[in-house]
C-alpha cells in the first residue's frame, strides 16, 4: 500500500502564518513531481526554524549544527552520489555562520539543491538582524538600525558562476515548486533563495510588501546571460524578480566514487603492494 | 645498545637537500637491516634557517633519539657553531672544504672537485657517509638507480659517478671512524614515519573518506592517504576550513563512508563543535591530532604532548569517546586500525593523539601483518523490519543499529537536538534522560574494550617511569640507563589514554617504589587525569616543553635534578 502522501504529515513548531509552511508545500510538490522515493532523498539542515523543515517531511534527515548544512550535505553526496541531496536552512545559518561554506559550495559546484528560507531576520532567537536585513532597519539588538550593508546571495552566486541561481517567494507556492524541481534536475550546485515573511519579527517585509513587488521573470530573461542575471540579482526595491536568474553549464564537482562508499571494501592485495613500496 | 649506536646529524638550511641525503641514507640503512630512528628539526619557513635530519642507527635496535652526535654533516657554516658542543669524543665533522672545519676533527670534503655541479653535493655527502660507516655501497647505488630511473640513464650514471668518487676519496683520507657492526635484522624491513603508519593502518581498516584542511604536522597523514587514494578508491576533499572538514566527514559517515580527518591543535580547536555533533548524532569519525606546542600558533614545526586535555574535554555536553596515543610505528599502524574499528563499533568520535616528533620520525619496522587484522564493524545497508526501523533504538549496550540511508525502503533521521528513538527532535525531558543514558552506556563497552597500559619490566620495588604516546622509546632507554646505574627502573606506557580502567594499572603504581610521570607538557596532563580517576599522586614529574622530543639523557638528568 502506498501512502496518500509518501512524504508524511507532521505537527510543526512554527508560528501560525509562517512562510515555512508554504515552502514545505512547495518542496513536497517538487518531490512528488520528480517521483523521488523518500528513502532516496536526504535533507541536510542547520539550526533555526527553517532548519526544522526536513523534520516535517518524510525523507532522510541530517539535522546538524548552525551554519553547517552544506559541509554535511557535501560529505553525504560524496559518499553516495546515488542520493538526491538537499541542504535547507535560514538566511542567518546560510549566509552568516555558513558564509564560508556557501562560497566553497559554489566553487565546488557540488551537485545538490540549497534552499534558503530568507526572511531577512533571525526568527528563532527572536528578532536580531541577519546578514540580509536591509541597512538601517531597526531591530531589538540593532536599535539604531542594522549597521551593515546586506549580503546579496544571488549577486554573489551569479558573480562566482554558480551552477544554478534562482529566487522564489513563499507566497507563490506553484512557482517555487517549479524552481525546486528545476534545481534538482540541474547537475551542480543550485541555490534557491526564498523570500519569506517572518510574521513575528519582521514587520517591514510582510506578505503584502512582497506581493506588491515580486514579479515572475518572463521568457525574455535568458538565464545563460550572466550580465542580465547580475542585473536581476541587483534588482531590489519597487520591483523584485523571482525565477531562474542564472544557469551555467559548468560540470558538477568530481570525481565522485563510482559506487556508494557504504558497499566498498578495501582492496587488501593493492594495500599489500603499497606497504611493500615502503621497503 | 646505547654505546654501539651511531648518531648522524645532517644540518643545513632549508632547501639545501639535507632531507634528500637523510632519507637516502636512512632507507639504505634500513634495507641493509639496521635499526634506526630519525628525528627532524625544522623551522616554519620554506628556505633558509637551520634544520637538522638526525639518524640514530644501530645494528640491533634503537628506541629513541639521543643528544650526542657522532657524525655531523655540516651543509652550512651555522651547523658547526650550533652543534659542536654535542659532539662525542669519537665524533667526526664532515664539512665543505671551502668553509673549513673550524678546528674540529673531521673531513674537509672537496665538494667542488668531486661534483661537476652543486646539484650533486648530496651524492658526494652520501658517498662519504657510506664509506665511513662501511655500508655496502650496493644499498645506496640500488636506491639511486630506483630514484633517478625516470630521469634517464645519464642522470643515474652521473649521480653514481659522484657517489663512487666520494667513496674513493674518503678511503684515501684514512679517517678513523669505527664501522657499523654488521646488521642483525634478516628479511625485508619497511622504513616509514609515524604519520605514514597511521594512514596505512587507517587504510587497512577501510577508511574511504578523508576531508582535511592543511596544518603541520597533521597534513602528512592525509598526504599519505592521497598518495594511495586512487589505487584504493578513497574520496579525499580539501575543505574550506577545519569546521567543514569534520562536518563533511560526519556527512560522509552518515551516508556510509568510513571517515578520517587529520589536523593539529589549532585546527582541532575549530573542529570541536563537530566532535560534540558526532557524540550526539552517534556517527563515527576518526580524528588524528598531531600535537605541536601551543597556545595559538605556538611552535608550528616542533613537538609537544599538551593537547590531551583539549581532546579529552573537546565538545560541549557529555558523550563517550576513546583516545589512542601510539608510542612507536607498530602502534601507529595497529592503533589507527583499532581507532577506526572502535569508532565504527561504538558510533562515536575516536582520536589518535600523535605529535610532530612521531609524525616526522622515520623508523625501520617489520612489515605489518595485514592478514592478522580483525574485521572492522560496518553499518547496515538492510534491516529486517523496514517499517519499525529506529536509528536511535534504545538497547542494553547503548549501541543502536546504524542503517545507511538510500538502501532499505525506510528513512534514517539524525538530529543534533535531543531526539526520539526515530531521530526526530524532542523537548520531552523524559526522553532526554532515556537517550542520554543510552548514549553513555556505550562508555561501558568502550571500557571493556580499552587497552590496558603496557608494563615493560617489573613494577614492584622499581622506579616506574609512566608515559604515553611518543615518549615510550626515550622512557625505555632511560629505564635501561637507570638500571645500569643500579637503580631498578621500569616503564608503564599508556597507548590508550581514555577511557582509563583503573584496575588495570593502579596495583602497578601502588607496587612501585617510586612513580614518575614523564610527559611532554608543562602541567602533567595525564598525571592529573590519573589522579582524578584513581586518586594516585605521582611522586615526581619529568616535563619537557621546549619543542624538542624526549631523550633518555634528558629524562635521567631531570631525575637527578629532582633527587638532588
Amino acid at each position: 500500500m502506498s501512502a496518500a502522501t509518501p512524504y508524511g504529515e507532521f505537527e510543526t513548531a512554527w508560528c501560525p502564518g509562517c512562510g515555512n509552511f508554504s515552502i514545505r508545500k512547495a518542496v513536497v510538490a517538487a518531490l512528488t513531481e520528480l517521483k523521488l522515493p523518500p528513502h532516496k532523498v536526504v535533507f541536510s539542515s542547520g539550526i533555526g526554524q527553517a532548519a526544522k523543515a526536513p523534520h516535517y517531511i518524510r525523507v532522510n534527515v541530517f539535522n546538524g549544527l548552525h551554519g553547517r548544512s552544506l559541509p554535511a550535505a557535501t560529505g553525504i553526496k560524496l559518499a553516495n552520489p546515488d542520493l538526491t541531496v538537499f541542504a535547507e536552512s535560514g538566511d542567518g545559518c546560510s549566509y552568516g555562520e555558513g558564509g564560508n561554506h556557501f562560497l566553497a559550495a559554489i566553487r565546488r559546484n557540488i551537485d545538490l539543491t540549497y534552499i534558503v528560507h530568507d526572511n531577512l531576520i533571525y526568527g528563532l532567537t527572536k528578532g536580531q538582524a541577519s546578514p540580509t536585513t536591509p541597512l538601517g532597519q531597526k531591530t531589538k539588538t540593532q536599535p539604531h538600525g542594522a549597521p551593515s550593508q546586506p549580503f546579496n546571495p544571488l549577486a554573489v552566486a551569479v558573480t562566482m558562476g554558480a551552477g544554478f541561481v534562482a529566487r522564489g517567494f513563499a507566497g507563490d507556492i506553484e512557482h517555487l515548486a517549479g524552481l525546486i524541481a528545476a534545481a534538482v534536475s540541474h547537475p551542480g550546485f543550485a541555490l534557491i533563495d526564498v523570500l519569506q515573511p517572518c510574521v513575528s519579527f519582521n514587520k517591514v517585509n510582510t506578505y503584502a510588501w512582497y506581493k506588491e513587488r515580486c514579479y515572475r521573470l518572463g521568457n525574455d530573461h535568458d538565464p545563460a546571460d550572466r550580465r542580465a542575471a547580475l542585473e536581476k540579482a541587483l534588482e531590489w526595491g519597487e520591483k523584485i524578480p523571482i525565477g531562474i536568474l542564472w544557469k551555467s553549464d559548468r560540470p558538477p564537482f568530481g570525481p565522485t566514487p563510482k559506487a556508494p562508499l557504504a558497499t566498498a571494501e578495501p582492496n587488501m592485495a593493492v594495500l599489500r603492494d603499497i606497504l611493500e613500496s615502503y621497503a | 645498545m646505547a654505546a654501539s649506536s651511531v648518531n648522524i646529524v645532517i644540518g643545513g638550511e632549508a632547501g639545501q637537500g639535507l632531507v634528500t641525503v637523510g632519507e637516502f641514507l636512512a632507507r639504505a640503512l634500513a634495507r641493509a637491516g639496521y635499526a634506526l630512528v630519525v628525528t627532524q628539526d625544522y623551522q616554519s619557513r620554506i628556505r633558509g634557517g637551520h634544520n637538522t635530519f638526525a639518524i640514530r642507527v644501530d645494528a640491533k635496535g634503537v628506541l629513541a633519539p639521543t643528544d650526542s652526535i657522532d657524525l655531523l654533516v655540516a651543509l652550512s657554516a651555522d651547523t658547526l657553531a650550533i652543534h659542536k658542543d654535542r659532539l662525542t669524543p669519537r665524533a667526526l665533522v664532515l664539512a665543505d672544504a671551502a668553509a673549513g672545519l673550524d678546528g674540529l676533527p673531521g673531513l674537509a670534503i672537496p665538494y667542488k672537485d668531486l661534483c661537476p655541479k652543486p646539484l650533486y653535493e648530496n651524492m658526494a655527502a652520501l658517498g662519504v657517509l657510506g664509506a665511513l660507516l662501511c655500508l655496502d655501497p650496493a644499498w645506496i647505488t640500488g636506491l639511486v638507480r630506483e630514484k633517478f630511473a625516470r630521469k634517464g640513464e645519464d642522470v643515474v650514471a652521473a649521480n653514481l659517478a659522484v657517489f663512487a668518487a666520494a667513496m674513493d676519496w674518503t678511503a684515501s683520507q684514512q679517517a678513523a671512524f669505527a664501522c657499523l657492526a654488521p646488521p642483525t635484522h634478516q628479511g625485508k624491513r619497511l622504513l616509514l614515519h609515524g604519520n605514514e603508519a597511521i594512514a596505512l593502518g587507517a587504510l587497512a581498516a577501510g577508511i574511504n573518506f578523508c576531508s582535511f584542511y592543511p596544518m603541520t604536522p597533521g597534513t602528512s597523514v592525509v598526504q599519505t592517504v592521497i598518495d594511495h587514494a586512487d589505487a584504493l578508491g578513497v574520496v579525499v576533499e580539501q575543505a574550506e576550513d577545519e569546521i567543514a572538514a569534520v562536518i563533511m566527514a560526519l556527512g560522509a559517515a552518515y551516508a556510509g563512508g568510513r571517515a578520517l580527518v587529520s589536523t593539529s591543535g589549532g585546527g582541532f580547536a575549530l573542529m570541536v563543535e563537530g566532535v560534540s555533533l558526532s557524540g550526539m548524532l552517534e556517527t563515527p569519525v576518526v580524528i588524528v591530532v598531531a600535537q605541536r606546542p601551543g597556545p595559538a600558533t605556538g611552535l608550528p614545526t616542533r613537538t609537544e604532548q599538551a593537547d590531551l586535555d583539549l581532546v579529552l574535554y573537546a565538545g560541549h555536553g557529555e558523550f563517550p569517546r576513546a583516545i589512542f596515543a601510539p608510542g612507536d610505528l607498530s602502534q601507529c599502524f595497529q592503533l589507527a586500525h583499532r581507532a577506526v574499528s572502535t569508532a565504527e563499533q561504538f558510533q562515536s568520535p575516536v582520536f589518535i593523539l600523535t605529535d610532530q616528533f612521531l609524525a616526522d620520525s622515520f623508523r625501520d619496522t617489520e612489515p605489518f601483518a595485514l592478514a592478522e587484522l580483525p574485521p572492522v564493524p560496518r553499518p547496515l545497508t538492510a534491516v529486517a523490519d523496514v517499517g519499525g526501523y529506529e536509528r536511535y533504538a534504545v538497547t542494553p549496550s547503548g549501541v543502536s543499529p546504524r542503517l545507511v540511508p538510500g538502501f532499505a525502503a525506510t528513512t534514517v533521521v539524525l538530529d543534533s537536538d535531543e531526539h526520539t528513538p526515530d531521530g526526530h527532535l524532542t523537548e520531552d525531558l523524559g526522553v532526554r534522560v532515556v537517550m542520554q543514558d543510552k548514549r553513555m552506556r556505550k562508555l561501558g563497552g568502550m571500557m571493556q574494550a580499552a587497552l590496558p597500559p603496557d608494563l615493560y619490566g617489573e613494577a614492584a620495588g622499581t622506579m616506574l617511569l609512566t608515559c604515553w604516546g611518543s615518549t615510550l622509546g626515550a622512557a625505555l632507554e632511560a629505564a635501561q640507563m637507570l638500571r645500569e646505574r643500579g637503580e631498578p627502573a621500569s616503564v608503564l606506557h599508556f597507548s590508550q589514554v581514555y577511557p582509563l580502567v583503573p584496575d588495570t594499572f593502579v596495583p602497578l603504581l601502588a607496587a612501585a617504589r617510586r612513580t614518575v610521570m614523564v610527559e611532554g607538557n608543562f602541567g602533567g596532563q595525564l598525571a592529573k587525569l590519573i589522579r582524578r580517576e584513581t586518586g594516585h599522586v605521582f611522586d615526581a614529574h619529568v616535563a619537557r616543553y621546549d619543542g624538542l622530543p624526549f631523550t633518555a639523557g634528558f629524562i635521567v638528568d631531570k631525575l637527578l635534578e629532582v633527587a638532588r
